[in-house]
């Protein structure tokens, strides 16, 4: 449609009226160009939609300001995974260890604490250790030519190896942690009953995080440098762009969005870190960019598209939680279908519209 | 170009290299760890080196499966639930039976097994090659649903059941050697001969170099991806079978668990790269070999085994940094585009010379 559209649009048009014409065309052209990207992701939404409204009817009490509070908040660590994923995801990498990455920096950010070490400067350092670990992958993927699969997968089982080391018990914060303020509820709408609409500090951080992650990728010469590398790294490297500068800090910002997950993470649970968090993180988190619509191939995709994927995600496990009817043993069965139906329906819709 | 070097860039020696240097650690700690004996009390053999084989069984047959896959570009993330597909569906079979312990119920085991793997294999191949999804996602999928459909199989519980021969598949012995192993050995040498006799080998390394490319050149990629999807799946639930027979006991939620991750370090550890086109049979059992060398040496060594994932992370950054070009260079002390044109005809012999063998 694409190409049919300026064929006809275009060239006929040149020899009579090109000033009006083109103006009319390349300003429609422009439109469904942009469209074209951002189907999946607004399919995504209406399906986000589609599943919020089937929950209200079937089992009540969904878009209820408690409910919903409950529902962002515990989104909230995957909500800052998925940034980091879909920035690596567009640069067509991959980073397999941001669920071990989080065990580690919340398993070592609170023995730190209980070290003694000043609260603040705990939660710095937890993701700092998240971004060391990135940093670690960036170096492997840039500079020696490993796969980013390989590099990744590589600091996975070192995250997860070093977290074990470190304790396989529940460690716990000492009192007067950050941890207990980032879980404070504030509340921004009181509600009757307990139908009050709660923000917690670690949402806040979630959402300056999306915020910050979309000026960056849209605004800024290293994040049109992102789409550059996933779009062609040969053709980056020929443009002039600083394409190993620009892959190192991808995968050092992915580990460090794994490190504020965990601290986000962390706080939601009331300071407890185990060995043993974040088990299967990364894919959840994989998932979620591919319902936003990013093409795993790279150089295509939105933040905000993540944002929706999270909270797709996250809605399934409510209607799970809300039905109580479904067998535990059905639960991973229907998530994969779920995320099957998603991936095929945006396979279907995208064809038929790039057809026609 | 002398040997010494085209054996240094082939890619699986290093692997050998690897299992050599654990085997060392090994026998500096305990001098007699390389020993074999005989237990008097069964009249099995009885040595470390016959423990490691025994559990490298399953993960040589999972990493068979994966290298196919990763040559024709794609990924199979789903093999570790496939594993617990294929245990479930034997162990459940041998205890709904009439006459559990008997050569034909653990035929019948198995071949349900394999049968119900199969069919999901094919799920795979055709979402991944009619429907057009992205190999990676598909099988996420199948990891997330076949992990569901093991635990749907045995009702959410551990199932056990006696049988046998089915427990003498991963515990007896074959001249001393461990069944599983020797299965996995026989298994593997068809799967090459298949490969490598026929021309279906050239046609799935086609695929991975350049799908339309192979498509025009006469090569019908759906079937092709089909059968490699399957026959992941296949391995995946016969290596899942030989994993129950140690315990006779099925558990569907850990039997498999990331050992999707172990098949497809096995495989990089072997030298067929994760872009495709390229597939070496041999570095990719002796990846597999190198990876349960390292589970037995860490818990040998008395690690706790929470903490294997940290010296796996070790030993796989060393060989891919050996592996590496820059590396390579520091070391042999060359420089790069220097290196590579010689060096080029060598690693042809080399890959015909893995065609003969």
């Amino acid at each position: 449609m694409t190409t049919a559209h300026t064929l006809a649009g275009g060239a006929p048009a040149a020899p009579e009226l090109p000033q009006a014409q083109e103006a009319r065309a390349t300003g429609f052209a422009r439109f469904w160009q942009r469209g074209q990207g951002f189907l999946p992701t607004l399919i995504a939404f209406v399906l986000l939609l589609g599943m919020l409204i089937y929950a209200e009817i079937a089992y009540g009490r969904v878009f209820h300001a408690g409910t919903m509070s409950d529902l962002l908040a515990g989104a909230a660590p995957m909500l800052i995974l998925a940034v980091g994923m879909t920035i690596v995801i567009i640069s067509a990498g991959i980073d397999l260890s941001v669920g071990a990455v989080v065990a580690f920096s919340s398993v070592a950010g609170v023995m730190i604490m209980n070290l003694g070490v000043g609260g603040w400067l705990g939660v710095l350092l937890m993701v700092a250790f998240g971004a060391l670990f990135g940093l670690a992958s960036g170096v492997m993927v840039q500079h020696f030519n490993v796969q980013p699969f390989i590099a990744t997968l590589a600091m996975m089982f070192l995250a997860r190896g070093l977290a074990s080391m470190l304790t396989t018990d529940v460690v716990r914060a000492p009192e007067g942690s950050p941890f207990e303020w980032l879980a404070t509820k504030w509340k921004i709408y009181d509600g009757p009953k307990v139908n009050d609409f709660t923000v917690t500090p670690g949402l806040l951080i979630a959402v300056v995080v999306v915020i910050a992650a979309m000026y960056f990728m849209h605004r800024t010469r290293m994040g049109r440098t992102v789409y550059g590398i996933g779009e062609s790294e040969s053709s980056a490297q020929l443009m002039g762009l600083p394409v190993a500068r620009t892959r190192v800090w991808i995968y050092i910002i992915s580990g460090a969005s794994a490190g504020l997950a965990a601290v986000v993470y962390t706080a939601s649970v009331q300071g407890s870190a185990r060995n043993v968090t974040g088990l299967g993180w990364e894919l959840d988190a994989i998932a979620a960019v591919v319902i936003g619509g990013t093409l795993l191939t790279g150089g295509a995709g939105y933040v905000l598209g993540s944002v929706i994927g999270v909270l797709v995600l996250q809605t399934l496990r409510l209607i799970i939680t809300k039905d109580g009817t479904i067998d535990p043993q059905y639960l991973t069965i229907i998530t994969g279908a779920v995320l099957l139906a998603f991936v095929l329906l945006q396979r279907v819709l995208v064809r038929k519209r790039s057809q026609t | 170009m002398s040997r010494v070097a085209a054996l240094l860039r082939t890619p699986w020696f290093w692997a050998l290299v690897g299992i050599v240097v654990l085997l060392v650690i090994n026998t500096i700690k305990d001098p007699g760890y390389l020993a074999i004996g005989v237990n008097p009390n069964t009249g099995m053999m009885t040595g470390n080196v016959l423990d490691i084989l025994r559990v490298s069984a399953p993960i040589i047959l999972i990493s068979i499966g994966m290298t196919f896959v990763i040559a024709t570009e794609g990924i199979d993330l789903s093999v570790g639930s496939m594993m617990a597909v294929g245990g479930a569906a034997a162990m459940q079979t041998l205890s709904t039976l009439a006459e559990p312990n008997s050569v034909p119920a653990m035929l019948q085991a198995i071949g349900l097994a394999v049968l119900i793997a199969a069919v999901l294999g094919a799920l795979n191949g055709i979402l991944i090659s009619v429907v057009g999804l992205q190999p990676f996602i598909t099988t996420l999928v199948m990891m997330m649903a076949a992990r569901g459909i093991a635990r749907v199989i045995t009702g959410g519980q551990n199932t056990n059941a006696r049988n046998e021969p089915f427990r003498l598949l991963a515990n007896g012995q074959i001249f001393g050697i461990p069944t599983g192993f020797v299965i996995a050995v026989v298994i593997v040498a068809l799967v090459a001969v298949l490969m490598r006799r026929t021309a279906l080998g050239l046609m799935i390394e086609a695929i991975g170099i350049n799908p339309q490319a192979s498509r025009l050149a006469g090569i019908r990629p759906r079937p092709i991806l089909i059968a490699v999807y399957v026959l992941a799946a296949v391995l995946a639930s016969l290596a899942g079978v030989l994993n129950v027979a140690e315990v006779m006991t099925v558990n569907p939620s850990s039997t498999g668990n990331l050992l999707e991750m172990d098949a497809i370090l096995a495989v990089v550890i072997g030298g067929t790269s994760l872009a495709g086109g390229k597939f070496s049979i041999i570095g990719s059992t002796l990846g597999a070999l190198l990876i349960a060398t390292l589970n037995k040496t860490v818990v040998f060594l008395g690690v706790p085994s929470a903490a294997t994932p940290a010296f796996k992370a070790v030993v796989i950054i060393a060989l891919v940094l050996l592996q590496s070009e820059r590396i390579r260079s520091l070391v042999l002390g060359r420089k790069k585009p220097q290196s590579t044109a010689p060096v080029a005809p060598a690693a042809a012999t080399q890959d015909s010379k893995e065609v003969v063998a």
